[in-house]
């Protein structure tokens, strides 16, 4: 098996991803320092925690080279958290919107 | 009588294909050391407890009718006379993620049998995750001062204690036992425990820590940037 021979790759791909990872770091970052708001800091913040998520998981965690049995293991169960999120969220507005209504701030 | 396991069939074919032949042929379906699958297998069910985490920490926040303290303030410190917001945090993700390029070499140092090197970037490793906690205790000796309890708090919301004090107290536990592991193999590399076996344990430990930066990138997003 892979006992012996495990992922090997190229240092240069791991230093371009390490440098990134510093960059997208400083940009988010940049997001709160500059005090964006609304729409626009919630989307950057979005982008810039799903592309260093990315890169994690691809590069860092080896998941881009494995085999497509184990993406699945790895990705198929969280959609369930996504189901859960929504029902979270779902919920939670409700609860809000009912505080809202029946207690006086 | 024995079992014979097919071996001649090789882990070649990608896609869909590939992994209708990894699930058949009565043969081994992970082409992986089981240790390496295992811990796969340990950070799938660590990711829903942190993403539990996180979403009942969203429910509570979507749900609260006081104002949720601002972060940006909360985590500001002054230095040198300056007043910079969510500094510390920034720092602490940077070490985080320094952590995580010196572990990522360390996997490709323990594979070319680079011993010394492996042992060495681990222990760095360990050392940048022990100034992470550092901070992190810094941290919560800072708002724990300020009056922050896990039921309540000066600047707003009474869950806002409740979500940070369980989320990063959680992440700081897997940092912390990151340390001790990464501390451990480090060791045990240096010692050349691992000659025979090969190296997949570096390669295992790293996937550990590379899951606590990653966890550490969402909860930098949802609780201190949101």
């Amino acid at each position: 098996m892979s006992e012996t021979s495990g992922q090997q790759h190229p240092v240069g791909v791991y230093l371009k991803v390490w440098i990134l990872l510093f960059v997208l770091s400083t940009f988010s970052y940049m997001v709160d320092f500059f005090h964006l708001e609304g729409y626009l800091r919630w989307t950057l913040i979005l982008i810039f925690m799903f592309l260093k998520a990315g890169f994690i998981i691809a590069i860092f965690m080896h998941v881009a080279w494995e085999r497509l049995a184990l993406k699945y293991v790895l990705f198929v169960p969280l959609s369930a958290i996504a189901i859960l999120i929504l029902l979270m969220a779902i919920e939670g507005d409700y609860t809000f919107l009912t505080r809202e209504t029946f207690f006086d701030q | 009588m024995t079992i014979e396991t097919d071996t001649s069939t090789t882990y070649t074919d990608p896609g869909v294909d590939g992994m209708v032949s990894d699930w058949s042929s009565d043969r081994q379906t992970f082409d992986l050391p089981w240790g390496k699958l295992m811990m796969w297998i340990f950070l799938l069910s660590d990711t829903f407890i942190f993403s539990v985490f996180l979403t009942g920490y969203m429910n509570v926040r979507l749900s609260q009718t006081a104002t949720w303290p601002n972060t940006s303030e909360v985590f500001a410190l002054e230095i040198a006379g300056t007043h910079l917001p969510l500094i510390l945090i920034a720092i602490m993700t940077f070490v985080l993620i320094t952590s995580s390029g010196t572990m990522a070499m360390a996997v490709n140092f323990a594979y070319n049998g680079d011993r010394r090197k492996t042992a060495i970037l681990m222990g760095a490793t360990a050392l940048l995750g022990a100034s992470f906690v550092g901070m992190q205790a810094f941290e919560w000796t800072k708002l724990i001062g300020e009056g922050v309890r896990p039921w309540g708090n000066p600047m707003g919301s009474p869950q806002f204690g409740a979500a940070f004090f369980m989320i990063t107290g959680f992440h700081g536990l897997h940092v912390t036992a990151g340390v001790i592991y990464l501390s451990i193999v480090a060791r045990k590399v240096a010692r050349g425990d691992y000659e025979k076996k090969g190296y997949a344990i570096v390669e295992i430990t790293g996937l550990y820590w590379h899951f606590v930066d990653l966890v550490w990138v969402f909860i930098f997003a949802f609780f201190y940037l949101w």
